[in-house]
C-alpha cells in the first residue's frame, strides 16, 4: 500500500490494516506466474501451431497465415467461454488466459452471454464491450500516438 | 424495552413459528444440505434470468414458510426483506406475489438479522400478529452486479468469497411454539478504510465485533450465556481477524462457540475461497440449520451477527472505502 493512500487513513484504520494484513491469506505470486507462464505458453504454441498447418496444408504465406489462426483461437475462446469452462481455465491460470488474443475473446463473449437477459440492442449491444471497450479505446489511441511519434521521426528525416 | 445504547429486549419474545431455507446446486453439495426445505439443480430454477431466479428462491422460502406454519399469505400483515440486488428487485417483487403489506430493506448480508430485528420489534410492539421476514441472493446475480460477467476468466485471490445461492424466511408470531427471539442489537457502521471489494471478509470483521461487544455490554452478560455464536458471512479470513480482535479487546469467547455462517455452508473441497457470503448465507443456515439443531434441542441459545457491506459497485469504482455494519439477533428456546 502506497504511503499516500495511507495519510488519508486514520491512525486506527492504519492499526486494523497492519492487524488484519498479517492475518490473511497471501496471494501465491510465484506459483501464479510459473502457472501463467505454462497456460499462456500453451495457448501461443497452439496458435503457432495452428499457423504452421494454415502454411502447410492451406495456401497460405508467413505473413497471411496469422489471421486464420487468431480466428481459430478466438472461435475456441468463445466457445469454451459459452461452455463454461473458460472462467475455470482462469481461475488455475491467473495472467495466463489473459493476456494472449483468447482473454480478449473471452471479456466480449462472456459479457454478451451474461447480459443476453436484457435483450439483444440493450443487452447484448450495449454491454458487450463493457470490458474490452477500454482494450479497444486505449489501445486505438496508443496506436495513434506512436503513428504519428513515427510519422514526426520520418518528417525529420529519422528513418 | 431499549437496553443500553443499541440493544432492544423483546419483553414478548416473540415466536419463530416456522422457517424455511432454499438453496442452489452449489449448496446441495454443500456441508448444510439436508437442511434446505428445497434445493435447486438448476441454477437458473426454470427462469430466463439470474435476477428472476433470485427472486423464485425467496418466493419459495417464504411460501414454504407460511405452508409449514399451516398459515395462508392472507394471514400474513407485515413482509420485511431485503436482498443484493439494485433497487431490491428480489424482495419487492416477491411482496407482489404475497401481496401483503411490505417492508424493504437494505443492509446488504446483514439484511437477514435486520429483517429479524425489524420483525420481532412490530411483533412486540402489538404492531402485528403475523410477521415474515426473508432475505435471498443468487451466486450469478451478484456477480453479474457487483464483480465481472459470470463467464468471465479472471483470477479471485484466495480472500475472495461466493455469494451463496439461496433465501431465507421466518414466519413470526405472538402466540404459539417455537425458539423465541429475545432481543436484538443494532449495529453501527464500522470503516477501517479497506475498499477492495475481493476482501470484504477484513473489511467486515470490526462491525462484527464492535455489535459482539456492544451486546454483550448492553446485556451485561457473560459470552457463554449462548451455545453458539456466529458471525453472517465473514469467511475464514475474515473470522480469524474478528477472533483475534476479540482476544485483544479481551472479551472471552470460548472457540468452540464462535463460528461464522459463510464457513460453514460449504465443504472445504468446494472451490469457494474463503467461504461463503450474501444476504442468503447467514439466512440459510440460520433459518435452516440452525433453528432445526434449536427445534430438535442441541441448541438452547444462539447469537446471529449478520454482516454487511454497504458498498456499491460504483462507489468501489469511485475509490470509496467500504462501510460496514453487523447486526446481531439472539434466539432462544
Amino acid at each position: 500500500m502506497s504511503s499516500k493512500k495511507n495519510k488519508k487513513l486514520t491512525k486506527a484504520q492504519q492499526e486494523y490494516q497492519a492487524f488484519a494484513k498479517e492475518r490473511e491469506p497471501k496471494r501465491k505470486v510465484f506459483r501464479n506466474i510459473f502457472r501463467a507462464f505454462i497456460i499462456g505458453g500453451t495457448i501461443c504454441t497452439i496458435g503457432q501451431g495452428l499457423q504452421w498447418i494454415f502454411i502447410e496444408y492451406f495456401d497460405f504465406t508467413e505473413i497471411t497465415a496469422g489471421n486464420p489462426a487468431t480466428a481459430v483461437l478466438i472461435m475456441i475462446s468463445v466457445l469454451l467461454t459459452g461452455l463454461g469452462v473458460y472462467d475455470k481455465i482462469a481461475q488455475w491460470a491467473g495472467g495466463g488466459t489473459i493476456i494472449p488474443i483468447t482473454g480478449f475473446a473471452n471479456t466480449i463473449s462472456s459479457a454478451a452471454i451474461e447480459h443476453a437477459s436484457e435483450g439483444y440492442v440493450l443487452g447484448v449491444g450495449g454491454n458487450m464491450f463493457k470490458l474490452a471497450g477500454s482494450v479497444i479505446v486505449y489501445g486505438v489511441f496508443s496506436s495513434f500516438v506512436v503513428a504519428l511519434i513515427k510519422i514526426t521521426i520520418q518528417w525529420l528525416g529519422g528513418m | 424495552m431499549l437496553r443500553g445504547h443499541q440493544t432492544w429486549v423483546f419483553d414478548s419474545k416473540p415466536i419463530i413459528l416456522s422457517s424455511a431455507a432454499v438453496g442452489g446446486p452449489f449448496e446441495a453439495k454443500g456441508n448444510l444440505a439436508e437442511d434446505f426445505d428445497i434445493l435447486h439443480e438448476d441454477l437458473w430454477l426454470g427462469q430466463d434470468s439470474f435476477e428472476k431466479a433470485e427472486k423464485k428462491l425467496l418466493e419459495e422460502a417464504c411460501e414454504k414458510a407460511i405452508e409449514k406454519a399451516g398459515k395462508k399469505k392472507e394471514d400474513i400483515q407485515f413482509f420485511i426483506s431485503g436482498d443484493l440486488m439494485n433497487q431490491i428487485i428480489s424482495s419487492s417483487f416477491t411482496a407482489r406475489t404475497l401481496g401483503a403489506p411490505y417492508l424493504g430493506i437494505f443492509g446488504a448480508c446483514s439484511s437477514s438479522m435486520e429483517g429479524l430485528a425489524l420483525g420481532s420489534l412490530l411483533i412486540d410492539s402489538k404492531a402485528a400478529k403475523y410477521v415474515v421476514a426473508g432475505a435471498c441472493s443468487h451466486n450469478a446475480a451478484a456477480e453479474k452486479q457487483f464483480r465481472y460477467p459470470t463467464e468471465y476468466g479472471s483470477q479471485k485471490p484466495p480472500t475472495a468469497q461466493w455469494t451463496v445461492t439461496g433465501a431465507g424466511a421466518v414466519l413470526l408470531s405472538r402466540k404459539g411454539e417455537g425458539p423465541r427471539v429475545t432481543a436484538a442489537t443494532i449495529g453501527r457502521i464500522v470503516d477501517m478504510g479497506i475498499s477492495d471489494p475481493f476482501n470484504m471478509g477484513e473489511a467486515m470483521a470490526p462491525a462484527a465485533v464492535d455489535t459482539i461487544e456492544t451486546h454483550f455490554r448492553d446485556l451485561n452478560i457473560d459470552p457463554s450465556y449462548y451455545d453458539v455464536i456466529a458471525t453472517g458471512d465473514l469467511g475464514a479470513v475474515g473470522h480469524r481477524i474478528a477472533a483475534d480482535l476479540l482476544i485483544k479487546h479481551r472479551m472471552k469467547i470460548p472457540s468452540k462457540i464462535f463460528t461464522d455462517c459463510g464457513i460453514m455452508i460449504y465443504k472445504k473441497e468446494q472451490p469457494v475461497m474463503a467461504g461463503g457470503s450474501g444476504c442468503g448465507c447467514s439466512a440459510t443456515v440460520t433459518y435452516g440449520h440452525f433453528l432445526n439443531r434449536m427445534r430438535k434441542g442441541e441448541l438452547k441459545r444462539i447469537l446471529i451477527v449478520a454482516t454487511g457491506a454497504l458498498m456499491s459497485p460504483m462507489s468501489y469504482q469511485q475509490k470509496e472505502s467500504i462501510p460496514c455494519i453487523a447486526h446481531a439477533v439472539s434466539i432462544e428456546m
